[in-house]
């Protein structure tokens, strides 16, 4: 240990250490001031024992006040649930169209659409709507079953081909391997190409259009514009959802892909669908 | 000898046996002093003082707690959509309000550049006049000397109040106790009560608080600010500066040889002697320094300043002031404690000590007849503009000069555009192409106003706001409430014909026709060519 030092210029003693020829000098704290330090530690001590504070073997002490984060949390989502609870209800008994009609209520529903949509709908449709091959792009004006709020409504509610709902949208289209000729349906593929596109041989298209009128527009309409009623898909606009270019379109012909959505009303409840179907009617591409 | 250090100390030879020093004291001498850990605190009865200072000090606090107390009151007319207070922090609004000048939260800057500005200020008044700051504008300054004065108005001045806290508890002592915590209390309500006012309309906001009906928040706020005014204003006055402040350790730093800081002419004073005649008549030496104390009772931090220029300094000045009350008694010229500057303090001690050969002689500074020698410096106020201040002069006005053109050129209307990320484009059933954006309509103005919302380039394409109008356009007249941002959903969409594999670059454009104001933005509309 070094001298004691008494500092010259002040006359106080120093604490003995020392770096580069600095010393630290040793004056007094103020008293207040160490009361208030024997202060911070009763109220650490006090907190340990309201709050959550010791580990012990297999858990933690409880605290006398029996505060718990998650509790609170859970409280606070409780709150919230309630809060809304008047907003969802109005909801649950307003029509679509009143909905849309009442700013209050569409900003509502858009924004809890929206967080529905990001839980339940992304896996298929992405977290922007904007699906991918086989999976419809809801921000565009091509609707398989009607782009209206109440089509779309009806849709979320009760699925695409599930058959676990009475209601259900359902269209099947048959594999036309067993009903037209592979020559028939290489025409028919190159017409349904010329609609929007060329063929690879032009000569198909005539004799294809005809195998459409024969086998085709029953479901597809009669220049290829879709029949919502049925499902089925518009061939003439430029979105194509599970095939691109001839071959594609003629494998589909041959023996085609259906997609399944499930029915989400009894998931969600109507309120949630509602609020789902306002959503997506907002997307732009709504009717 | 100095000590050596056992790990590299040579052995000391052959012949010597090599015994090792160890470098250790006994923890428990005897007769060692036992240096208390902790201080008890001191009172201090700060005597009042007399002088141009201390009217100085009842000015500034006039105009600091006039400001504090009254700004809140001010009205200003902003037109039925804007509140009627000069002074409004609207936290809730996300608005502030300074007279004709509003700030939205995204011009914070200005608040930052005043903020630099201040820092400026603070550097360039230091420099040149040392810690004003701490002995006259400071709050903690302001109110303590605000609190003394109810305090020697109730207790007297320093010998009163001095007997008075030794005296035992009696009925007298009792109520002129209350009494002060009572005023105390009354100031610290007031202190905290004012603050709330100026982030609401102050006289509703004051019914409210009366009639019990203000927020939570109003209530905590005035209760905290009540209990800091007393308790750091009332009880704990110097030790704030001297134990809690970090400016006092700071602005030390910002010192040079040419600040001007309160000073003990010790060069004039010393030696001093409360026998001045006596001395004189023996033929000593005798300074201006009568050793009456005066400036160690009238300073409120309780330090003497003639032990020199120290950290618990607030240089107040009421220190000058009891001493140039002493020197004009005795017929001496002021300014024995003067602000004076290092350098010219040095200059001067020089002179009486002979540049430190000997010691201070006061008949090296003075004529026989009393007066100064002429190689005596005396304060020059030329010294104030020199490169340091003069720098910081510069900055802090340059600051300001491009605040206040930035304040004059700032767009009252503004367009902000996000386009959508995901999708970033969508392919319509006819082979067009549509993007999404949300267009925000900044009204920064508290009237409502129309507001021209159009496309700048893409010449093919057409938008449509949803919610404003189902027929695509490329025009459209908004109306935007006053002092609010209208967001807006915009669809852009590209006829197939028009749609190239180039990202195309075009501008939204807002303007109001009827204030000639404009602002655009530029945005990008993507295709798919153009790769996700």
């Amino acid at each position: 240990m070094p001298d004691k030092h008494i500092d010259d210029v002040s006359g106080v003693e120093t604490t003995g250490h020392e770096w580069d020829g600095i010393r630290e000098l040793n004056n007094p704290m103020p008293r207040w001031w160490i009361y208030t330090f024997y202060a911070t530690i009763l109220w650490a001590l006090a907190y340990t024992v309201l709050y959550p504070a010791w580990p012990m073997l297999t858990d933690a002490t409880k605290g006398v006040f029996g505060y718990s984060s998650r509790a609170e949390l859970a409280a606070d989502v409780n709150a919230a649930k309630v809060a809304q609870g008047a907003v969802l209800e109005k909801i649950s008994n307003s029509s679509l169209e009143d909905i849309v009609a009442d700013p209050q209520l569409a900003q509502f529903a858009t924004a809890g659409g929206a967080a529905a949509f990001r839980v339940n709908c992304t896996p298929c449709h992405g977290t922007g709507a904007a699906g991918g091959q086989g999976y419809p792009n809801l921000n565009d004006d091509d609707w398989l079953w009607g782009g209206d709020i109440n089509s779309i409504y009806q849709t979320i509610a009760h699925g695409i081909r599930d058959p676990a709902d009475q209601e259900t949208r359902i269209s099947e289209m048959p594999a036309f391997a067993d009903i037209l000729q592979p020559e028939e349906v290489r025409q028919v593929a190159a017409y349904v190409t010329s609609l929007t596109g060329t063929p690879g041989d032009v000569s198909l298209v005539e004799p294809g259009k005809q195998v459409f009128a024969d086998n085709c527009a029953s479901c597809h309409g009669e220049n290829a514009g879709g029949h919502r009623e049925l499902g089925g898909p518009n061939l003439a606009d430029a979105i194509w959802l599970k095939v691109e270019g001839e071959a594609e379109i003629a494998a589909q012909v041959r023996s085609p892909k259906h997609g399944v959505m499930p029915a989400w009303e009894g998931r969600l409840g109507d309120a949630t669908v509602k609020q789902l179907a306002v959503y997506i009617h907002s997307l732009g591409g709504g009717e | 000898m100095p000590l050596m250090n056992v790990y590299t100390a040579p052995h000391l030879g052959r012949d010597n046996p090599p015994i090792e020093r160890i470098d250790v004291q006994s923890v428990h001498a005897p007769g060692k002093p036992r240096q208390p850990l902790y201080e008890k605190r001191k009172k201090i009865f700060p005597k009042r003082a007399d002088g141009r200072f201390r009217r100085f000090k009842w000015l500034v606090m006039l105009i600091t707690l006039g400001i504090y107390y009254l700004t809140p009151w001010i009205p200003w007319d902003r037109g039925p959509f804007a509140p009627d207070q000069a002074v409004l922090v609207d936290l809730a609004n996300r608005r502030f309000y300074f007279f004709f000048i509003e700030i939205w939260p995204q011009e914070f800057f200005f608040i930052a550049g005043l903020l630099v500005m201040a820092g400026f200020g603070l550097f360039l008044v230091t420099s040149a006049v040392g810690r004003a700051w701490c002995g006259y504008a400071c709050p903690q300054t302001v109110w303590v000397d605000l609190f003394l004065a109810v305090e020697r108005f109730i207790e007297g001045d320093r010998n009163a109040r001095m007997k008075l806290d030794a005296a035992p508890w009696t009925f007298g002592k009792l109520w002129r106790r209350v009494t002060k915590h009572a005023i105390w209390l009354v100031i610290a309500a007031a202190t905290g009560g004012a603050w709330i006012f100026y982030f609401a309309d102050a006289p509703s906001l004051a019914f409210d608080f009366i009639t019990g009906e203000a927020a939570m928040v109003a209530y905590s706020t005035v209760a905290i600010l009540t209990a800091t005014t007393y308790v750091l204003g009332g009880l704990m006055r110097e030790q704030v500066c001297i134990y809690m402040c970090p400016w006092p350790r700071i602005q030390g730093a910002m010192l040079d040889e040419n600040s001007l800081v309160v000073t003990y002419n010790d060069w004039r004073g010393e030696p001093h002697s409360r026998h001045a005649k006596k001395a004189v008549a023996a033929g000593l030496p005798v300074g201006d320094c009568t050793d009456c104390n005066a400036c160690v009772a009238a300073c409120p931090m309780g330090i003497d300043i003639r032990d020199g220029q120290q950290m618990a300094c607030i240089t107040c000045a009421l220190c000058i002031d009891a001493c140039d009350g002493v020197m004009d008694k005795v017929g001496k010229p002021r300014g024995l404690i003067a602000y004076a500057t290092l350098d010219e303090y040095e200059a001067n001690m020089a002179l009486a000590t002979n540049n430190g050969t000997t010691a201070i002689d006061p008949a090296r500074v003075r004529n026989p007849d009393g007066s100064f020698v002429d190689k005596v410096r005396h304060f020059d106020w030329t010294i104030v503009f020199r490169l340091r201040t003069l720098v910081y002069f510069g900055v802090w006005t340059a600051i300001g000069l491009g605040l206040v053109y930035a304040l004059l050129s700032r767009d009252r209307l503004e367009i902000n555009v996000l386009h959508d990320r995901n999708p970033q484009f969508v392919l319509e059933s006819d082979g067009s192409i549509r993007n999404g954006y949300t267009v925000r309509l900044l009204n920064m103005i508290p009237e409502p106003r129309t507001i021209l919302l159009s496309m700048e380039g893409l010449p093919e394409a057409t938008m449509k706001i949803i919610g404003v109008t189902e027929v695509p356009g490329r025009l459209f007249a908004i109306q935007v409430e006053p002092d609010r941002t209208l967001a807006l959903k915009v669809f852009v969409t590209l006829p197939k014909s028009a749609v190239s594999a180039e990202v195309t670059d075009f501008h939204f454009v807002a303007e109001d026709r009827s204030s000639h104001e404009a602002d655009s933005y530029a945005a990008v509309f993507n295709t798919p060519g153009m790769g996700k």
